[in-house]
């Protein structure tokens, strides 16, 4: 074991110590010992000493598998090869611990016995093997039903809400659609062939648990269209305090219907009289307030489905994106091919026209709103938008002549009219 | 001899297998929930049945050995099943609330906390650092101990306003994706990639190389026979994202580096729609093995936004009501060129073209 001071100081302290958790490895493995002496070596020079991994891999795959390597080899030869394994995550993140274990058995064989519950796609993150444990650790894997997950210019693991497995907000079944396209799309998850990653994530409502919006470069978000249930008798036991605020999340005791609520909805699509709550549900924008402050009195609708929003991506290149509104609603049912044949569409869009390294979302700011929808088949719509543009520069296509011609326009009531 | 078939694009497995018996029999049917105390949540079918799940902090970079110990409790307390959340906090299930105690002792002799529900500070969303990754300005796991640490008290309580998210990302690479959190901790480099012309040739394609740079500050070297590049050091606001593509352009510096402090993002939709973080402190010093100085950042506008702000509002919210010119003020964060978007074409529309601001 190396010397430690620097990192024995995050020891102390209430919150669980991820020094104390991997010395107890270090104690058993000179791989993981040598990882904490790396560590500290980075928290004495405040630089990492990680390289650029080379290209390492399994057989026919080309993601899953990060090249790690050190850059002090002769100092710390068990972390002279450092590879991640990604291992692609169950839905919603649930386990039988018969099948945790033989995972950590697997990894104990084969690495440095240390990991990431989860990484930040959603995946099982292995830190750490050789690059001749690949192959071995990956039969291991499938032989147990497990898979690796997606890096690269690939299909990344989608990930999703724990949705109808534990919540009464699901609008739809995220754990099977997530669970269906992360089967469809195996091709593209270990053979990175578009310009750039590809992620996905649905969320069951619009609370959106997994961050959809601002983390996938195609979010699925729940949403329902027709009228929010209401029971009166649960309203009045909020008002009464017999039901806590938020089913018990917060510090005060009793919800003020008027000024918790109504007064707080972004609308102002509701009224209360003191014995009544009533909801204008044409004027409801779906921002789930106040269902979230009144879980047993207010659930959502039962026409329900999914909007499907396009293009977040973190800073790099162009700035941080969050996904647009492409669809404002689809029918999500099992085996989800509408989803399906979307995100094929826009992948081929986007490998047609995409440079290396571009980011959907970077590419619709390159070739416009326009070109993306006309490629997709997907008409305009109003909920497409957060507000039309400002300036008179705008484009006429032939298609638009036509569609003059023929009195096509968008109707809030009937949608399109041919 | 053949060898056995290899298995390929299996997939993970299906999740129904890993599914707790009472989520599995009253899947779709779920109609409401309470939080009985902070960190346990009681879910109530239409079949009337119940689930209670109790929730646990995790750090997320953890050894096999945490891992069985978690199967342990599991196995103990949960029938077997138990799932991490998407931001790395552990759930148990009881079926029996009279196990609860018992369990609490447990995970109290492991000094693994209950809480993150509701109007909590809940387990910081991170990225590698120093552990794993070749182009961090910063430790992850370390800097997330020692905030947590430091508001541990809001961990296991529902005393805040509204929820607080705070997320870590050790690079404005932001595998974490912190730019939509109510607090968001970010490695930043300052200083321009260092070219290592002997290198280069032998590394890095060029023409990938230069389309990397977001603000085109690479050029070829007009010394063509050394193959390599230069930078336009005044364009360059250290991305590493040539670095990314190029491994002989190291923008790594001891004392340059630094924490920036980004706060207001969200990505629910209540109230008021999904928004990014915005800029509240552009560098704070990297100071391991504590990082006193980003700790007490991080503690003073917490502290503020829970004097501040009112019922349900998220950091954003109470920074968009009071105008960010207080925001500034009651944080005593002075305001720097840094803070005025000059990026592209994101810039103009936060420039302030109202008389509504205040001295």
């Amino acid at each position: 074991m190396h010397k430690t001071p620097l990192l024995d100081q995050l020891e102390s302290g209430p919150w669980p110590s991820f020094v104390t958790d991997l010395k107890r490895v270090a104690a058993r493995k000179p791989q993981t010992a040598d990882l904490l002496g790396v560590l500290e070596r980075s928290y004495k020079d405040k630089i990492t000493h990680w390289k650029h991994g080379g290209i390492v891999g399994v057989l026919g795959y080309g993601s899953g598998i990060i090249g790690r390597y050190t850059d002090l080899p002769d100092e710390f030869p068990g972390v002279e090869h450092f590879h991640t394994i990604r291992v692609n995550h169950p839905s919603g993140w649930v386990y039988s611990t018969k099948a945790l274990r033989e995972l950590m058995d697997i990894w104990d064989e084969h690495g440095s016995s240390v990991l990431n519950m989860h990484g930040s796609t959603g995946d099982i993150i292995f830190l750490g093997t050789r690059t001749e444990e690949l192959e071995p650790c990956f039969a291991k894997l499938t032989s147990k039903g497990w898979d690796l997950g997606g890096s690269g210019s690939a299909f990344r693991s989608p990930s999703c809400c724990i949705g109808p497995a534990r919540c009464e907000w699901a609008m739809y079944d995220t754990m099977e659609a997530c669970y269906e396209l992360t089967q469809e799309f195996q091709f593209d998850l270990h053979r990175p062939s578009y310009p750039y990653k590809y992620k996905l994530k649905l969320s069951g409502c619009p609370n959106d648990c997994v961050a959809a919006v601002a983390r996938a470069d195609c979010s699925v978000i729940g949403v329902w269209k027709d009228d929010i249930r209401i029971d009166q008798s649960a309203v009045q036991a909020y008002a009464g305090g017999e039901l806590k605020p938020r089913g018990g999340a917060t510090k005060w005791d009793k919800l003020d219907i008027q000024k918790d609520v109504v007064e707080l909805c972004p609308t102002q699509c509701m009224s209360w009289d003191g014995k009544t709550l009533k909801i204008n549900n044409r004027e409801c924008n779906h921002c789930m307030h106040c269902i979230n402050l009144m879980p047993q009195a207010l659930r959502p609708g039962t026409e329900r489905g999914a909007a499907f929003l396009l293009g977040s991506h973190a800073p790099i290149l162009e700035g941080a994106q969050m996904s647009w509104v492409i669809v404002p609603f689809m029918e999500m049912e099992k085996p989800f091919d509408n989803l399906k044949e979307l995100m094929s569409n826009i992948a081929e869009w986007w490998s047609e026209h995409g440079k290396n390294r571009e980011r959907v979302g970077e590419l619709i700011l390159r070739l416009g709103m326009r070109s993306l929808l006309e490629a997709i088949g997907v008409e305009p719509a109003p909920q497409q938008v957060r507000i039309p543009r400002a300036n008179p520069f705008f484009f006429w296509h032939q298609s638009d002549f036509d569609a003059e011609a023929k009195g096509r326009r968008y109707d809030t009531r009937q949608g399109f009219i041919r | 001899m053949t060898e056995p078939e290899r298995k390929t694009d299996i997939g993970p497995p299906h999740y129904g297998q890993f599914l707790h018996p009472v989520m599995k029999a009253n899947y779709g049917k779920w109609k409401y929930h309470e939080i009985l105390e902070p960190g346990v949540l009681m879910h109530v079918s239409e079949t009337g049945d119940k689930l209670y799940s109790v929730r646990v902090g995790s750090g997320r970079l953890v050894s096999t050995d945490f891992v069985r110990e978690a199967c342990d409790l599991a196995d103990k307390y949960s029938d077997g099943y138990f799932r991490f959340t998407s931001r790395h906090n552990m759930e148990f299930f009881l079926t029996d609330l009279s196990k609860l105690p018992a369990l609490k002792a447990d995970l109290a002799a492991k000094g693994w906390p209950i809480g993150g529900t509701g109007h909590s500070v809940t387990s910081i969303v991170h990225t590698q650092g120093w552990v794993h990754c070749h182009t961090p300005a910063i430790d992850a796991s370390g800097i997330v101990k020692a905030v947590m640490d430091d508001l541990f008290e809001y961990f296991g309580k529902h005393d805040l306003p509204a929820q607080v998210r705070i997320a870590l990302a050790c690079c404005l690479n932001m595998c974490g994706a912190v730019h939509c959190s109510d607090i968001a901790i970010c490695g930043v480099h300052r200083t321009p990639p260092k070219v290592m012309h002997d290198k280069l040739r032998h590394l890095c394609e060029i023409p990938t190389t230069i389309a990397s740079c977001p603000t085109g500050a690479i050029r070829p070297h007009p010394d063509k026979s050394l193959k390599s590049v230069i930078v336009n050091e005044e364009r360059c606001m250290y991305c590493g994202n040539c670095y990314t593509m190029c491994p002989a352009m190291p923008c790594f510096d001891a004392e340059k580096g630094g924490v920036a402090i980004l706060v207001g993002g969200k990505v629910s939709n209540s109230k008021t729609p999904p928004a990014f973080s915005r800029l509240a402190i552009p560098w704070i010093p990297n100071n391991p093995p504590r990082w006193p100085e980003v700790v007490a950042a991080i503690r003073k506008i917490l502290t503020k936004y829970a004097e501040g702000a009112n019922k349900w509002e998220r950091v954003g919210e109470w920074i968009e009501r009071i105008g960010w010119e207080r925001f500034f003020e009651v944080c005593d964060i002075p305001f720097t060129f840094q803070h005025i978007d000059d990026y592209k074409f994101q810039a103009y529309d936060t420039y302030r073209t109202s008389m509504h601001f205040k001295f």
